[in-house]
């Protein structure tokens, strides 16, 4: 920063524009997810049938692979944003909030780490 | 506004859980909380939903068992619930994107557009509801 107020007296400790950085993360994730929905619609929709060659067949592309994978980390840190604005509403002791926090980081990894090994395994 | 001039009528901040039955939300803010009550939904349901897709992607004979646990009359409404969830999410998302772009923000608009997201999420629920359950 050109001016360095992170340190002393005068340190910034709250304002706006903190939370912009994950509201704008937000809706770029979303707009991922919007765009991989159609793409996974037009591909089923255009396949003839729903068989398991087919279904397994897609996912068989790394290009694939990549792209769901680069989508399910959007979809988990959307969520991780989404789900922490709930906890901010309703749950005031800072104890418990910090609980469930942690508790939506720790479930959003470990979803992220099935997701991966789920995909590379086709 | 002077302290003077405000009417004296009711505030309701911070509302209850109990207070929730008789208190009257607006369209927009319904379907701002059904977007809340969809996400978290999906959040919860994230497990259930990776487990389909391992199930239907790791080989022909756990495709053919979700296929068996996918026909259950259960799993199916949770199919469904989920379904719901990501319809209601999808549409209340696009309407907050082209909010976010200062488009529609007046009370009328805004309720118009909470009016499309459900006139178009409903159906189209009701639609994967029918397909789930074989009506076509």
């Amino acid at each position: 920063m050109a001016d360095n107020n992170n340190i002393g007296a005068k340190r910034l400790v709250v304002g706006a524009h903190y939370g912009l950085r994950d509201w704008l993360a937000q809706r770029l994730t979303a707009v991922v997810m919007a765009i991989y929905t159609v793409i996974l619609l037009v591909c089923f929709l255009t396949a003839s049938n729903f068989s398991y060659d087919g279904w397994a067949g897609l996912f068989s592309h790394q290009w694939f692979k990549l792209v769901t994978f680069a989508t399910l980390m959007s979809l988990f840190f959307h969520a991780w944003v989404g789900v922490r604005d709930i906890w901010m509403d309703y749950v005031k002791p800072v104890g418990i909030r910090l609980v469930l926090q942690v508790a939506t980081i720790l479930w959003l990894v470990g979803c992220a780490g099935w997701a991966a090994q789920i995909l590379w395994r086709v | 506004m002077s302290e003077a001039a405000k009417p004296n009528r009711p505030q309701f901040r911070n509302i209850h859980i109990t207070q929730l039955g008789s208190y009257r939300l607006p369209l927009a803010g319904l379907v701002s909380f059904l977007h809340r009550v969809s996400g978290l939904l999906m959040f919860l349901l994230l497990p259930f939903i990776l487990f389909l897709l391992d199930k239907s992607l790791v080989s022909e004979s756990s495709f053919d068992y979700f296929k068996g646990f996918t026909s259950n009359w259960f799993v199916k409404l949770v199919i469904l619930a989920l379904s719901w969830a990501y319809l209601h999410h999808f549409c209340a998302g696009i309407r907050h994107l082209i909010m976010d772009n200062h488009i529609g923000l007046d009370k009328v608009s805004a309720r118009k557009s909470a009016a499309g997201v459900l006139v178009i999420s409903v159906p189209l629920a009701l639609i994967v509801a029918l397909k789930l359950f074989g009506a076509f």
